[in-house]
């Protein structure tokens, strides 16, 4: 039991399927010319409205109006078997698309980080029923067994090579991936099932049949290894959704970017990576793409986060034309580091860490909103502080019996002659002439009439009103 | 022994008055002012609650009355959030006040929007202390923050003009600060009654 093959049945109805909202309504994928359009695949639903595949166009409208159509895309079968290779990749790393609508790969080295088969296999299945993908899952311990296997069972274990020849021998000549016309001359000799092929003298087989023939039983037995050419994962993310109406409000738009924001969230796992910046494209007909950008402050890959990120983004924007397509690009993928938790945490169970707390704020109220409180030494008050995104590592040092206020006022206001008593002073702070905003200042501690504290200066040799620079709050 | 601990609960709650007066227990938020503490019910700030501070004009130590208590929580890593404070915050003074500056968060928001950050913050948990400025709130907003302020576990300081104290609010403390004498007034605590007269506030200006 070292590999196992997921088999896609219906992998291009499922593509199509998940970018709907609703999977119940009938389906058919078409193809052929504009002339002859064909039923290539059909849904449940549709099936039970009488449309079967193949079955021409016109047939299938004569039969129902009610039902939905999309184009049956080789190239999008291609992409979503690549997609699913990433989110393989995670469990393992020799992961191969060598078969059509197949995944195929090695566990026997990941059985001890994803616990044993059941909890293993249970795991993806939830998976794969959560992106929305019908699947057969096999395991076998050999690639070309497997993917055989997953051909007549579902959920089958082969433990070793005994189990392996039994279940092998069971299967019908059709079924064991040979060429159609092999299998025809094999089911004319009388020969239907494989143990009776394989009961023949090896000669007979290779006079008879072309060496691919053996080779391919013999890579069924384990005799033989396949060399399998292993999928690496690619450095970006770029998934499109075509929309295929046109959409104005932004209820519409959540669906596909819940979807969108998913299948980034499945890759990176699979990549072990996160993502600090990513792009929306809302495209539109005949006019250029709305670009939504959303950059956070740190790498992330928790599908929810990621939803409610670029859903924030999203509802803050205006859009001229109807949107229709959606695609979601990200390019720069730094690897993730977890967030460090407490074992035995004190808050309530529902709490939700600063970071995704700081994400969400950002998101919407706008990048720099949220900021932390920076120092810088210097003596003049306009420029003691700064607002920082990231704060530095080391405190301000300090400074005993320097008494400032906890208020500063963005611009110093003019306090009216006699408002005010001062208290305390002067203390002066003169600096500042080496970068031209020179400041030769008197600074009081004054109090008003109401009882309120401040921190007043006059410049130096000049007359003329205190003005008022911090509260004593 | 249920009885004997309904009785505590009613002791503890403050719903008995006992002519004995007994110190209070060690509240898990005490203010740092111990004339304050002694003033309240819980001997220190209402736990994951609202407080109201109500003020006539800033200068009047208003953030000395809590610079203790987010010393104290920065110093045991709790993160402090000001949302949309109306003055920016002097780092040496707070920083001389003993508040670790690492763990200070400032939002900058609209008034509309600060509600909305201020209860985010406060339920979300993640925070030991939300800070915020409404000017214009009404019961129902501060309804909310109080119920934010109980989901997440977090303590939360309103300041608000003293015109409000006529009016009804669900903060579960409310504290006027006058200068003139300077003097705090506990108008409302929740778990007892308020404390009619008046307790002796100075504002601390140090020289």
């Amino acid at each position: 039991m070292r590999w196992v093959c997921i088999l896609f049945p219906q992998l291009a109805l499922d593509a199509a399927l998940r970018q709907r909202p609703d999977p119940d309504q009938p389906l058919a994928l078409l193809t052929g010319p504009a002339q002859r359009r064909v039923l290539q695949a059909v849904n449940a639903p549709a099936r039970a409205l009488g449309l079967r595949p193949g079955q021409t166009m016109t047939a299938a409208q004569a039969l129902s109006k009610g039902f939905a159509t999309a184009e049956y895309d080789a190239a999008q079968i291609e992409h979503w078997q690549q997609f699913l290779a990433a989110w393989a990749y995670r469990f393992s790393s020799q992961v191969s698309v060598h078969y059509p609508r197949t995944l195929l790969f090695e566990i026997e080295s990941s059985l001890g980080l994803f616990g044993p088969w059941p909890v293993f296999e249970a795991r993806l299945r939830a998976e794969l029923t959560e992106l929305g993908f019908r699947h057969r899952i096999v395991a076998a311990p050999n690639p070309v067994a497997a993917r055989v296997l997953a051909n007549a069972y579902d959920a089958l274990v082969v433990p070793d090579a005994e189990t392996l020849q039994q279940y092998l021998g069971h299967m019908p000549v059709e079924r064991i991936g040979l060429e159609p016309d092999v299998a025809m001359a094999l089911s004319r000799m009388g020969l239907r099932r494989l143990s009776q092929v394989q009961a023949l003298p090896r000669q007979t087989l290779a006079r008879r049949f072309e060496a691919q023939v053996l080779k391919h039983l013999d890579a069924l037995t384990g005799s033989r290894t396949l060399a399998l050419s292993f999928y690496l994962p690619p450095d970006r993310f770029d998934v499109r959704i075509e929309l295929n109406y046109d959409v104005q409000s932004h209820q519409a738009l959540l669906f596909p970017l819940r979807r969108l924001t998913g299948d980034l969230s499945a890759f990176l796992c699979g990549r072990d990576s996160g993502v600090q910046r990513f792009d929306l494209h809302l495209e539109h007909a005949g006019l250029p793409d709305t670009v939504i950008k959303v950059g956070l402050l740190s790498a992330e890959r928790a599908p929810a986060m990621l939803f409610e990120l670029a859903r924030g983004r999203l509802e803050q924007i205006q859009v001229e034309a109807p949107v229709r397509g959606f695609r979601l690009c990200a390019e720069d993928l730094p690897s993730f580091v977890p967030q460090r938790l407490e074992l035995f945490d004190e808050r309530p169970q529902q709490s939700l860490p600063w970071e995704q707390l700081r994400e969400r704020l950002r998101a919407r109220l706008g990048d720099d909103a949220v900021q932390g409180l920076g120092f810088r030494d210097d003596h003049r008050p306009e420029c003691a502080w700064q607002m920082t995104s990231q704060p530095r590592s080391q405190a301000c040092p300090v400074r005993d019996g320097v008494q400032r206020p906890g208020w500063l006022l963005d611009e110093p206001q003019a306090l009216p002659q006699g408002q005010a008593q001062i208290l305390m002073g002067p203390e002066r702070i003169e600096t500042g002439w080496w970068d031209g905003a020179d400041v030769r200042r008197d600074y009081y501690l004054i109090e008003t009439r109401s009882g309120q504290r401040g921190w007043a200066y006059r410049p130096v040799g000049e007359g003329g009103p205190l003005w008022l620079q911090g509260w004593f709050a | 022994m249920g009885a004997v601990v309904a009785l505590d609960t009613l002791f503890n709650g403050g719903q008995v008055w006992k002519g004995r007066p007994a110190p209070p227990a060690a509240s898990p938020q005490p203010t740092g002012h111990d004339a304050l503490d002694a003033a309240l019910p819980s001997g220190g700030w209402p736990e994951a609650a609202l407080t109201e501070l109500l003020i006539a004009a800033p200068g009047v130590g208003e953030l000395q009355l809590v610079w203790p208590t987010l010393a104290r929580l920065s110093a045991a890593g709790e993160r402090i959030v000001l949302v949309a404070p109306p003055f920016v915050p002097y780092p040496q003074a707070w920083q001389n006040a003993g508040i670790d500056l690492r763990q200070l968060s400032i939002i900058r928001a609209d008034e509309r929007e600060a509600l909305w950050a201020t209860e985010q913050c406060l339920r979300s948990g993640s925070c030991g202390a939300v800070l915020c400025w409404p000017r214009q709130a009404d019961d129902r907003a501060l309804r909310r923050l109080q119920v934010a302020a109980e989901t997440g576990q977090t303590l939360a300081f309103a300041w608000r003009p003293i015109q409000e104290a006529i009016n009804p609010s669900p903060a579960a403390l409310r504290i006027a600060i006058d200068t003139r004498p300077a003097q705090l007034r506990v108008l409302k605590c929740r778990g007892g009654l308020a404390r009619s007269a008046p307790i002796a506030f100075s504002t601390h200006t140090g020289h």
